[in-house]
C-alpha cells in the first residue's frame, strides 16, 4: 500500500498536462481544479507522506469575504471590509488589483472548498474573535489536507511523495520539464504546464541570513522543515520576476523553548497583553496593549527579532495566569520578581526596577480583556495603552519568547491568472504560481489571521484552471 | 519536552496528561467529539479528570489522523491509543470486589476458562441429575426446558448471578464516579441523563466528527457504529425477551418454550440476529484496525466480550432451531453455560465500558450545560 502510494514501484511517467510542485493547500487546489478541467495532473511532494502538505498541516482557518452570516460565520464580512483589513495590516504594501481580485474570488471559495470535501465548524474556544471573518476547518489543517488528497486521488490526480525537484528546464519563459530526486535516482518529468506551489524559504536558515544577517540563527521555524525555497530560487534563476522584501515574513513571538522546526500552534503565547515584555536588558520596548491580540500578534516576531540576542520575556502575575489560552510549556514562576529574574538569567535589580516603574505608571481603570479598556500607563515610555494592571500578586510568571517564522513573502510576480511574469516584463508562457511562493504579491508585510490559506486556495484554484487551459492550447 | 510536573498513579495517566496539555494548546480537534470540549474546560488534569476523558473517548480515531503532531512527529501525540489504555486501566482499577481485579489482566483467557467451566458445569449437572432418557429425550410441551432444570432453580441461579453482576458493576461505577469527582446528584438529574441517553443511544461521538470513524487508515470507512447498534440493540432485545418471558411465567402462568410467533421468541430472535451480525462486524473491524491505535495488551478483553455475545446468540438460536430434537438437552446446557459465564464475567470485562462511558456522557452533558450558563452570564 505504502509503496504504491509513494509511487516507488513504478513512479510517475510523463508527459503530464499539468505538473504541480508542492503538496499543500495551494498545490492541491490547483491539482483538483486542473483535474476537474480535464487535465492529467501529477503532484510532486518533497516530503514523506506523513509530512505532506507543507504548512497547511499547521493551519486552522481561512478568511473569506461573505455578505451574510452563515451556519458557521456569525456575521457578514464584505469585500471592502476585507480589503480595508488587508490595507491596514500591510500598511498599503499590497497589489490592489490582485488583492481585490483575490478577495472577490474568496467569496465563492467557501462553497468550492466544501465541494472538494473540506468541512468547516463554528469557531469555538479561544478563537471567538475570529468567528465573523474566518472559517475554521473541522479537525484543523491536516484534516483539510486529508480531504483534499482524497478528492484529488479520486479524480485521478497522481501524487508522488519523497519527490524533491532539483532542477527545472525552463527556456525563455516556457516550462519544459522538472528533474526529480526519487531515492537515489534522478527522473525527468515533462509537462505542458507548471504550477509552482512549493512554499516559501522559511526553513532555509542560510537564505534567511542573507536578508537578516546572523540574527536568523536565533529564529525558530514554526512549520515544515521542507520549505527551503529551492523551487523559488530555480525560478528566479530562470528569469522569473520577483516581488517583495526578502526579510518580510509572517513572524510571531513564540515560546523560546519550542523545537527549531515544526512546533506549530502549540508554542504560541497569547499573554503579551496581560503583562509587560522586556528584553534581556530588562527594558520594555513596545506598547503591549496597543490593540486586541488577534490584531497585533503578528508584529511581535519582528519586534523580538530586533532585540539583543533575539529573545524577550513576557512578565505577568498570578491574576493573569488563566486569562489566556494554555500553551505547551508551563510558565517559569517565582515568589518575587527577583527570584523570577534569577530563574530567567536576568539582572534581578534591573527587572525589579522595570516592574516597579511600570507599576507606578499604571492608572486606575476598569479591566476588561474583551474591549480596548481604560487601564493604561501615564508617563512611561513606551506606554502601555490598554489592559495595564500592576504586576504585584505573587507568584510571578514569565515566558521566554523568540521570533517564530511562519512563512516568507519574497514571491514570484504573478498576474490575475496566477501566471508568472518574467523579469523582462513578459508573461511566462505556461508557468503559474500559488500559495506562499506568491503570497508577497498580496502581502507586502504584516499578516491577518487565515489569509495565507485564502491566498493558497484562491490562487491555487485559479492556477490549476489556467494551467489546464494552457495545456490544451 | 518539559512535562507538567504533576504526580500520576500510572505512566499512562502521566502520558495522558502530557497529551491533554498538548491538545489544550492546540484545540484543532474540538469539533470532532466530546473529549476535546471537555478538556477545554480544564487547565490541568488530575487522575480523575483523565479517567473521565478516557471514558468519554469512543475511539473513533479521527483525532489521530487529523493531528499534525502524531507519530513520527517528535511530539508523538496518539490520543486514541493512550486513552484506550487509560480506559482499560480504569476498568481494572474500579473492579469490585478488588480481589477480582486480576481477571482483567489476562481477560481473554479468564473469560474463556469461565465460559468453558460454565458449559461443562451445566452439562455435568444435567447428566448427574437426570438419566439419559431425560437428557437426550425429546420434549415438546410447554415447560419442556424445566424437565431438565426446574424453573425455580433456573430463576434462582440466573437471577442470582445477574444480581451479583449488577451489584459488582454498580460498585465499580460508584468508584468511577467518586474518582472523577462528580456529585451523586448529577446521575439522577433529568436533563443530563436524557442528553446522555440520546448521545449514547445514537453513538453520537463514534462518527469521526461526521464522516465516520477511521479504522484501517485515514480514510473514513468504518461501520463500527452500525455494528455497535446491532450489538447493543440486539442485546437489549434479548434482554426484553427474557423480561417478557419472566412476566409470562409469573403473571400469566405460561411456561417456555413459547411458540415461534410469540413475543419472547420474536424479540429473542431479532435480538439474536443483531447479536450475531454486530459482534462479528465489530470483531472484524477490531482485527483490521491500525495497530498504532490499538491497546494491544487488552485485545483479548475486547475479543472475549465480542465472542461471548456472539456465542450467547449462536447457542440461543441453535437451541431455538433444534429445540424439538433430542439435542435439546445438550444445547440448553451449552446455552445456559454461556449465558451464565456472560453474566458472571460482565463486571470483569469489556461490558463495563458501556456503563463508564454512559456515566462520562452524563457528566459531560452536565458540564456543557453549566458551561453554557456561565458563558451566557
Amino acid at each position: 500500500m505504502a509503496a504504491r502510494e509513494n509511487g516507488a514501484e513504478s513512479g510517475p511517467r510523463g508527459p503530464y498536462d499539468v505538473l504541480v510542485i508542492g503538496g499543500g493547500n495551494a498545490a492541491l487546489c490547483a491539482a483538483i481544479s486542473a483535474s476537474r478541467d480535464g487535465a492529467r495532473v501529477l503532484v510532486l511532494e518533497a516530503a514523506p507522506r506523513f509530512y505532506r502538505g507543507g504548512n497547511t498541516r499547521h493551519t486552522r482557518n481561512m478568511r473569506c469575504a461573505h455578505d451574510t452570516a452563515t451556519e458557521i460565520l456569525t456575521g457578514p464580512y464584505t469585500e471592502d471590509e476585507f480589503f480595508d483589513d488587508l490595507l491596514r495590516v500591510t500598511g498599503g504594501q499590497t497589489d490592489e488589483e490582485l488583492a481585490r481580485h483575490m478577495i472577490h474570488e474568496s467569496k465563492d471559495m467557501l462553497n468550492w472548498i466544501v465541494e472538494q470535501g473540506v468541512r468547516f465548524q463554528p469557531s469555538l474556544g479561544g478563537t471567538l474573535s475570529l468567528g465573523r471573518t474566518n472559517s475554521f476547518f473541522l479537525g484543523g489543517g491536516r484534516s483539510m489536507l486529508n480531504e483534499l488528497y482524497r478528492t484529488a486521488e479520486g479524480l485521478g490526480v497522481e501524487v508522488a511523495y519523497d519527490s524533491e525537484v532539483v532542477a527545472l528546464d525552463i527556456d525563455d519563459g516556457t516550462f519544459r520539464a522538472a528533474t526529480v530526486r526519487r531515492g537515489d535516482a534522478l527522473v525527468r518529468i515533462e509537462a505542458r504546464a507548471l504550477v509552482a506551489a512549493a512554499g516559501g524559504f522559511e526553513a532555509n536558515i542560510d537564505w534567511l541570513k542573507e536578508g537578516w544577517g546572523e540574527v536568523a540563527e536565533n529564529f525558530l521555524i514554526r512549520g515544515t522543515p521542507y520549505n527551503r525555497g529551492t523551487v523559488l530560487k530555480m525560478l528566479m534563476a530562470a528569469g522569473v520576476e520577483t516581488i517583495g522584501d526578502p526579510t518580510q515574513c509572517h513572524a510571531v513571538a513564540i515560546d523560546a523553548r519550542a523545537p527549531k522546526f515544526d512546533g506549530g500552534i502549540i508554542t504560541r503565547l497569547d499573554c503579551v497583553v496581560f503583562g509587560i515584555v522586556v528584553n534581556n536588558r530588562c527594558e520594555r520596548f513596545y506598547d503591549e496593549g496597543e490593540d486586541i491580540w488577534p490584531k497585533r500578534y503578528a508584529i511581535w516576531g519582528r519586534l523580538v527579532a530586533a532585540q539583543p540576542d533575539q529573545i524577550a520575556y513576557i512578565i505577568f502575575d498570578a491574576r493573569s495566569l488563566e486569562l489566556f489560552m494554555p500553551s505547551l510549556f508551563p510558565p517559569i514562576s517565582g515568589a518575587s520578581i527577583a527570584e523570577l529574574a534569577g530563574k530567567l538569567g536576568l539582572d534581578a535589580e534591573k527587572l525589579t526596577a522595570t516592574v516597579e516603574g511600570f507599576n507606578a505608571a499604571v492608572q486606575p481603570g476598569t479591566f476588561d480583556d474583551k474591549t480596548l479598556d481604560d487601564c493604561r500607563t501615564v508617563g512611561l515610555s513606551p506606554p502601555k495603552t490598554h489592559w495595564a494592571r500592576r504586576i504585584e500578586t505573587a507568584p510571578f510568571y514569565a515566558y521566554p519568547v523568540r521570533p517564530g517564522i511562519t512563512f516568507t513573502y519574497l514571491a514570484t510576480r504573478i498576474d490575475r491568472e496566477a501566471r508568472m511574469r518574467m523579469a523582462d516584463g513578459r508573461p511566462a508562457r505556461n508557468m503559474f504560481a500559488a500559495g506562499e511562493i506568491m503570497a508577497g504579491n498580496v502581502l507586502g508585510r504584516g499578516y491577518a489571521a487565515g489569509i495565507g490559506m485564502t491566498i493558497g486556495s484562491v490562487f491555487g484554484r485559479i492556477a490549476g484552471r489556467e494551467a489546464a487551459s494552457n495545456a490544451r492550447q | 519536552m518539559l512535562a507538567n510536573e504533576r504526580i500520576h498513579a500510572t505512566d499512562t495517566l502521566a502520558e495522558a496528561d502530557r497529551l491533554m496539555t498538548v491538545c489544550n494548546s492546540c484545540r484543532y480537534c474540538e469539533g470532532l467529539c466530546a473529549v476535546f470540549p471537555a478538556m477545554e474546560m480544564r487547565r490541568s488534569f488530575a487522575d480523575g479528570d483523565l479517567n473521565y476523558l478516557a471514558n468519554l473517548c469512543h475511539g473513533c480515531g479521527a483525532c489521530y489522523h487529523d493531528c499534525q503532531f502524531s507519530p513520527p512527529h517528535e511530539f508523538d501525540v496518539n490520543v486514541p491509543r493512550t486513552l484506550a489504555v487509560a480506559r482499560a486501566d480504569s476498568y481494572r482499577a474500579f473492579a469490585w470486589p478488588r480481589a477480582f481485579a486480576p481477571l482483567f489482566d489476562r481477560n481473554g483467557l479468564a473469560v474463556s476458562l469461565i465460559a468453558a467451566l460454565g458449559v461443562a458445569g451445566f452439562i455435568l449437572a444435567f447428566a448427574a441429575w437426570h438419566d439419559r432418557d431425560v437428557l437426550f429425550g425429546t420434549h415438546l410441551d410447554a415447560g419442556a426446558f424445566y424437565a431438565l432444570m426446574p424453573h425455580n432453580a433456573m430463576a434462582l441461579l440466573f437471577g442470582g448471578v445477574f444480581l451479583y453482576a449488577m451489584v459488582a458493576v454498580g460498585m465499580g461505577l460508584r468508584a468511577f464516579w467518586n474518582d472523577i469527582g462528580e456529585p451523586a446528584a448529577t446521575l439522577v438529574a433529568p436533563k443530563p441523563l436524557w442528553q446522555a441517553i440520546n448521545d449514547a443511544g445514537r453513538l453520537r461521538y463514534l462518527d469521526g466528527g461526521g464522516v465516520g470513524c477511521m479504522n484501517e487508515s485515514d480514510k473514513p470507512d468504518d461501520n463500527r457504529r452500525f455494528y455497535h447498534h446491532c450489538t447493543f440493540y440486539g442485546f437489549m432485545l434479548c434482554f426484553a425477551a427474557t423480561c417478557v418471558a419472566t412476566l409470562y411465567h409469573y403473571l400469566l402462568g405460561r411456561e417456555a418454550p413459547y411458540p415461534i410467533y410469540d413475543l419472547p421468541v420474536l424479540l429473542g430472535t431479532a435480538g439474536g440476529v443483531g447479536l450475531l451480525i454486530g459482534p462479528a462486524g465489530l470483531l472484524a473491524a477490531k482485527l483490521r484496525r491500525e495497530r498504532i491505535l490499538v491497546d494491544e495488551a487488552r485485545l483479548g478483553m475486547d475479543v472475549a466480550f465480542l465472542v461471548m455475545l456472539f456465542l450467547t446468540s449462536l447457542t440461543g438460536l441453535t437451541l431455538l432451531a433444534f429445540r424439538e430434537s433430542a439435542a435439546m438437552g445438550l444445547l440448553l446446557a451449552v446455552h445456559l453455560g454461556v449465558v451464565f459465564a456472560l453474566f458472571f464475567t460482565m463486571p470483569y470485562g469489556k461490558f463495563v465500558h458501556g456503563l463508564y462511558r454512559f456515566a462520562a456522557l452524563v457528566r459531560y452533558a452536565r458540564e456543557m450545560a453549566r458551561h453554557g450558563d456561565d458563558a451566557a452570564a
